[in-house]
């Protein structure tokens, strides 16, 4: 475990003595954040007509009318961002020739790996934290419950972590960063929409295919649910990119 | 302390090291010298575990590099041919992190990095940004962080490329003083670093062992060829025919740097040579002996003029 933080460490200062974790906030932030201001400011009008509408103000619901709709456009940032953060952890070490410093070290690639991940993990965790500060605003104002909202910033931490997961492996396949980049992002979007195929199959694979892509599995968690399939989808998927990494990063040794 | 035994390196079709057996003792510095391509690199990386060898077995201290990989990489340091250096991070941090990997102690860590800025005179620029330093400060920390953790065994490739004269010759001094408790092969493609720094060589090229053993050694073996250098302030032609008449005389040739005289070794016939041209009148001006030295034993190897 001392090795997996030595790893970590040394990446999350990398991090942040780098523009790189600066932009990403700030990007993942400010979208948030604008997005946050236009659902409440569209649910104040809502709420303004309801008050003559008894029957339409029971229907008012700030969880679903704009935490919902939040996490839904948060997801799409992190898919936008999130590649932008795991390209350098694998491509730079191997152009820099730095690989070679991690590879003699008695320390083994499982850990490296996990180190790397840790830190792009807690960047995001950093990330997701900071939007907390608006959401704040509307239990003083309002009062939205607090439960669904929890599981929202789980599901999507939940998905940053197979989408980073996904630019690890992605990383370690090229010394370019931007085709890691590129990769990541082209992998991620197409795994995001992958069950728009699933009307054009049928039976199995149309099940297949749904039970692949992100997007039914997001949208349970936006909607208040924690559902466990969903959970051991988005542990295997970053389990399945860790998994590959390694076998990226042995199976070169031996060529 | 390091024993080479049959290694065999194949990138798919190409073979980067062929049935290479090599063996260093304890406490000596030992070159790897051959051209580029030849298999150098390849050889230090399957030593320090960052390649599996095709076939054939190298240990080091008695551990196996593949066996033991663990085991080998705590005891050897490695500065890879582009030192592995994180630009961003001051000097102290990266030795730190170095030490981090290496397993160092933490209680011991400091003295450890302090050791190595001390050791590779990196004081004045310790607390700088990697990326902010010149480049032979630069290969000094990668000497430095090969040393942070107290190797019995360093494997230095290419130490000196790229450095200006006087770096050369800082660095190399340097690696002297590192010898004596540890174990140290550097490789080069550079004969002179052989010659001033090594007590020993391995020859490789084309991933082949041409030749290897102590310098001493290797120049006795070839200095089978006896002969001198004239000078004349005559004809160097009739010199040469004259000389050729010589009994004894293998050789006399008209060559870039004077009048090459040859004859079979053990003989000495530099009386009888000198003798000759004196009397006949041609003006001795110079006249020095030649002796095959290790230069051109190796450019000899390197052009598969001798296969040892």
């Amino acid at each position: 475990m001392k090795a997996v933080w030595i790893i970590a460490k040394k990446e999350l200062r990398a991090y942040f003595t780098s523009p790189i974790a600066y932009v990403v906030m700030t990007v993942f932030l400010v979208l948030t954040g604008f997005f946050f201001y236009s659902l409440v400011w569209w649910f104040n009008a809502q709420s303004m007509q309801a008050a003559q509408n008894p029957y339409y103000a029971q229907q008012m619901n700030i969880n679903l009318m704009v935490f919902g709709p939040l996490f839904n456009n948060m997801s799409i940032i992190l898919l936008l961002v999130l590649p932008l953060l795991t390209m350098r952890l694998l491509a730079e070490e191997k152009k820099a020739g730095t690989e070679e410093l991690l590879m003699t070290s008695p320390i083994s690639v499982w850990r490296i790996i996990m180190g790397k991940y840790l830190a792009s993990l807690l960047v995001v965790a950093a990330m997701l934290a900071l939007t907390a500060l608006p959401a704040v605003f509307t239990f003083l104002y309002g009062n939205p419950e607090l439960a669904p909202i929890l599981n929202g910033y789980l599901g999507l931490f939940l998905m940053a972590a197979a989408f980073l997961a996904v630019g690890l492996f992605f990383s370690s396949l090229t010394e370019n960063q931007i085709v890691a980049a590129v990769l990541t992002f082209g992998a991620l979007l197409l795994f995001w929409v992958l069950n728009w195929a699933s009307g054009s199959a049928s039976g199995f694979w149309s099940a297949v295919l749904n039970y692949v892509s992100f997007f039914p599995h997001f949208g349970n968690s936006t909607q208040g649910i924690l559902d466990t399939t969903d959970l051991v989808y988005y542990a295997s998927f970053a389990f399945f990119g860790l998994f590959l990494t390694h076998a990226v990063i042995q199976s070169r040794r031996w060529r | 302390m390091i024993a080479v035994e049959n290694l065999v390196k194949r990138y798919g079709d190409l073979v980067a090291v062929n049935d290479l057996s090599f063996s260093v003792e304890e406490g000596r510095i030992w070159g790897l010298l051959g051209p580029n391509a030849a298999g150098k690199t390849t050889t230090m990386r399957i030593l320090t575990g960052f390649l599996p060898a095709s076939e054939g077995t190298a240990a080091v201290a008695g551990f196996d590099v593949f066996r033991d990989a663990d085991k080998v990489k705590q005891i050897i340091g490695y500065l890879p041919e582009v030192p592995p250096l994180y630009p961003d991070q001051t000097v102290t941090e990266y030795l730190g992190f170095v030490a981090d990997l290496k397993k160092v102690p933490s209680a011991k860590k400091k003295d450890a990095v302090a050791r190595a800025v001390k050791a590779t005179g990196l004081e004045s620029v310790k607390g700088r940004l990697i990326k902010n330093i010149s480049r032979g400060y630069r290969q000094r920390v990668g000497i430095a962080q090969a040393l942070v953790h107290d190797p019995k065994v360093l494997i230095l490739d290419e130490p000196t490329i790229g450095l200006d004269p006087a770096q050369i010759r800082e660095i190399r001094s340097m690696i002297q003083s590192l010898k004596g408790e540890r174990t140290i092969i550097l490789s080069t493609h550079i004969l002179a670093e052989v010659t001033q720094t090594c007590d020993g060589v391995v020859i490789v090229n084309e991933g082949r062992l041409k030749a290897s053993g102590s310098l001493s050694d290797l120049t006795a073996s070839v200095e089978h060829k006896d002969g001198v250098v004239l000078k004349v302030r005559g004809s160097a032609a009739d010199a040469a025919a004259a000389l050729r008449a010589l009994p004894g005389v293998d050789k006399a040739d008209l060559e870039a740097d004077g009048l090459r005289v040859e004859w079979a070794p053990g003989a000495d016939l530099r009386d009888d040579v000198a003798r000759l041209v004196v009397e006949k009148g041609f003006g001795l001006l110079e006249m020095r002996p030649i002796t095959m030295n290790i230069e051109d034993l190796y450019l000899k190897i390197v052009s598969g003029g001798v296969d040892q």
